[in-house]
């Protein structure tokens, strides 16, 4: 049965990856892609015949996920890519980004909204910079599962003590990161062993395949099924003769359990009320909580719009104008204290200016610089934001949702900053 | 509480995301539009859109570039729809665009309306001052489409920048623009061809006959199986003949391939679908024309 409402399915697993040209992403995914039956006979066959015109040997899988045409002639991925695969077990979002420091910014935005993240190690290389640039960005934004794939074992003679010895190490650099699942899986993406199937090159190899466990990974626990936030996104007052008097407060909920008959308070009045109904389209829901977009009807007329939101009284967010956070810089235009920054965080805009930076972040290194504090495209720092009116905010690592926040020019209207709070 | 309680199936997740996009747009723009062409994927658009303002009707027209080579199936189930839902249509003429002048109608065996579509959709789009036009276009669909934006960003010449493409974190869109630019908007984005199949299923939602298996008078050109009608110049090596096929895709007459197939229901479609191993728009002769096809008309503004 193709539906998902078969118990054993896991619903969704989005993931992010990151690589440069020859670390074998490509090939990876390729191999993820078309082990799993998700390559159709026409791509394929397009791809088979874009290498044989380029010249290549065999079938260059990255043709694959590479689509704009500047990535085919100058053979780099430049953007993020979204790709799609289904088990019978579980559906697979990827958001396959470039690997190069100059690419931070579409890691970042990959990462962004992944749950977990697949860094490749080339077995002959062991850990690179790149390494400590991907899972330092996996563990800034907030991922909590990583899988170290060992790749290119099939060139180190499927060598355990070659494994090991890359374990070690990456186990001695993430101590200094905040991620809490580690997988480590000896593979060849060329060769396909542990991705999909099990290898006989790795008997001293005790764990799954990559595949299995991303279709059994648990992720639900991510969530935060305790702090109840609401912002709301959208007022529906529909003002039509069948519903003459209906006001529903539109939104997605971004943490906690809400249900009918629960006390709130709308944040920022402070008003009280109590959840009339939940609904998902005509449908009452009992239940209401991360990620669904539902539609809340209170019993009281309250003041209350886009950008407020709604909470429990004994569980509040911190109610704020000044901000600690760290930043990701992804304008070509550099960061300039002076400028009056519309931040956007949840479903509310405020003015904001950056009143200091206070340490750039080498994220090869991890270090911090504290002497050249110039922020330009694709640097870290930690910043002081000052905003015109409060923010209802939480630490990133209790909540995504309200604990990240975007920068935007208001003169180019371009979207120059990502940020977390805490 | 049991954990697994708070399980949701992809599904439903994907229908919460795609809601919360198009609830994004009425709050950010002031314009916004809903481009439909009467396929399914449109279809499920527009039922989203039902959704996320229930029960409030859908605060922003539904526009059809209609390039007059309809198949009228597609006509009478948009016509329909619209009136179920109280909802505004606004009709963009291909043919209005030719009898101005402002294009010319492409001649030939091969010819085609699907390129002058997007003169149509610039007028439609200056002509209302649309800011922000939804869209059903998916990224599991094509190359080019896969590094689309939820919220992507037009200029003044309603072009697409592929390479200068605003970063989009977390889910917050940004749809501040200068006067005259607008933003095409993409909710199915994370959806595959299965995904909408299966909730078409789940949400039992009415579709154009021509996706369930039919007998229809056709024609095999270049590999492909057309509809027969009066807007296609046949070949003398052409016999029309009738078939029992259905359609994958629903575009313009000329261009949209018919399969054989014998799936006359919504079980069967999506069983032949989770089966089959050639890509949705594999039957688009409009994709293969090269291999930038989708890419160079995306950059003119196409849907």
């Amino acid at each position: 049965m193709t539906t998902s409402s078969t118990p054993d399915h896991n619903g969704l697993l989005r993931f992010t990856t990151a690589g440069s040209v020859d670390d074998g992403k490509s090939t990876l995914i390729g191999r993820l892609l078309y082990d799993s039956k998700s390559i159709f006979e026409d791509q394929l066959e397009a791809v088979e015949s874009a290498s044989s015109q380029k010249g290549i040997d065999g079938t260059d899988l990255s043709l694959l996920t590479d689509g704009l045409r500047a990535e085919r002639e100058q053979g780099i991925t430049i953007d993020v890519a979204y790709r799609y695969f289904a088990t019978p077990k579980r559906k697979f979002i990827i958001a396959d980004t470039p690997g190069h420091i100059q690419y931070t910014r579409n890691m970042v935005t990959g990462a962004s909204t992944a749950d977990l993240a697949i860094i490749l190690i080339d077995a002959r290389h062991g850990l690179l910079e790149q390494t400590h640039r991907h899972s330092f960005i996996a563990s800034l934004l907030g991922l909590r599962h990583v899988v170290v794939c060992v790749n290119k074992m099939d060139l180190v003679g499927y060598s355990e003590d070659r494994f090991n010895e890359i374990v070690q190490a990456y186990k001695n650099f993430s101590s200094r990161l905040d991620i809490t699942d580690i997988k480590f899986i000896p593979i060849s993406a060329l060769h396909g062993d542990n991705v999909v199937d099990r290898s006989d090159n790795t008997p001293w190899y005790g764990g799954g395949t990559l595949l299995h466990h991303l279709e059994t990974v648990h992720v639900g626990a991510d969530r935060n099924l305790q702090d109840c936030r609401f912002p709301v996104q959208y007022v529906i007052r529909p003002q039509t003769d069948a519903h003459r008097d209906f006001r529903g407060y539109a939104g997605r909920i971004a943490s906690g359990v809400f249900k009918p008959g629960d006390k709130v308070v709308a944040l920022p009045s402070g008003l009280e009320s109590t959840v009339d109904q939940i609904l998902v389209g005509d449908t009452s829901l009992d239940k209401a909580f991360p990620p669904l977009s539902v539609t809340m009807t209170l019993t009281d007329d309250i003041d209350l719009s886009r950008g407020d939101m709604l909470v429990r009284a004994n569980n509040q967010p911190e109610s704020t104008q000044s901000l600690d956070a760290r930043i990701c810089w992804l304008s070509e235009a550099p960061l300039n204290p002076a400028t009056r920054y519309v931040l956007r965080h949840t479903t509310r805009d405020v003015q904001a200016k950056i009143t200091e930076v206070v340490y750039r972040i080498d994220i090869n290194t991890l270090h911090r610089i504290e002497d050249d504090l110039k922020v330009g495209v694709n640097d870290m720092a930690r910043v002081r934001i000052k905003t015109a009116s409060p923010l209802l905010i939480d630490g990133y690592r209790d909540n995504r949702s309200t604990g990240s926040f975007i920068l935007v020019d208001p003169s180019t209207h371009l979207t120059v900053a990502a940020g977390v709070v805490g | 509480m049991s954990d697994s309680s708070y399980n949701l199936d992809h599904l439903t997740e994907l229908e919460a995301e795609s809601i919360y996009v198009l609830r994004e747009v009425a709050a950010q723009f002031d314009r916004p539009a809903i481009l439909f062409s009467g396929g399914k994927d449109s279809i499920v658009v527009t039922h989203l859109a039902a959704k996320a303002f229930a029960p409030g009707r859908i605060p922003m027209p539904l526009v059809h570039i209609d390039t007059g080579h309809n198949f009228p199936e597609t006509l009478e189930f948009r016509d329909n729809l619209v009136e179920r839902l109280g909802a505004r249509l606004i009709v963009g003429s291909v043919q209005e665009t030719i009898d101005s002048g402002k294009v010319k109608e492409e001649t030939g065996a091969n010819a085609s309306r699907n390129r002058l579509q997007t003169t149509t959709l610039i007028d439609a789009i200056e002509a209302h001052q649309f800011d922000a036009c939804i869209g059903g276009a998916r990224r599991d669909e094509e190359k080019a489409r896969a590094k689309e934006r939820f919220f992507s960003h037009r200029d003044d010449f309603s072009q697409w920048d592929p390479k200068n493409q605003r970063p989009e974190l977390w889910n917050l869109f940004n749809g501040m623009h200068a006067p005259g630019e607008h933003f095409r908007v993409f909710p199915l984005n994370n959806w595959t061809e299965l995904d909408v199949w299966n909730y078409i299923l789940r949400e039992n939602i009415a579709l154009p006959s021509l996706y369930f298996a039919h007998d229809r008078v056709c024609i095999r050109r270049a590999g492909q199986i057309l509809a027969h009608s009066d807007f296609l110049t046949l070949r003398p090596e052409e016999t029309p003949e009738t078939m029992h096929v259905r359609f994958r895709t629903l575009g313009d007459l000329t261009i949209t391939g018919a399969f054989e197939s014998d799936a006359d229901t919504l079980e069967k479609i999506i069983d032949e679908v989770a089966a089959t191993r050639i890509t949705e728009r594999g039957g688009r002769m409009d994709d293969k024309r090269s291999e930038s096809a989708m890419e160079d008309r995306k950059k003119e503004g196409y849907f």
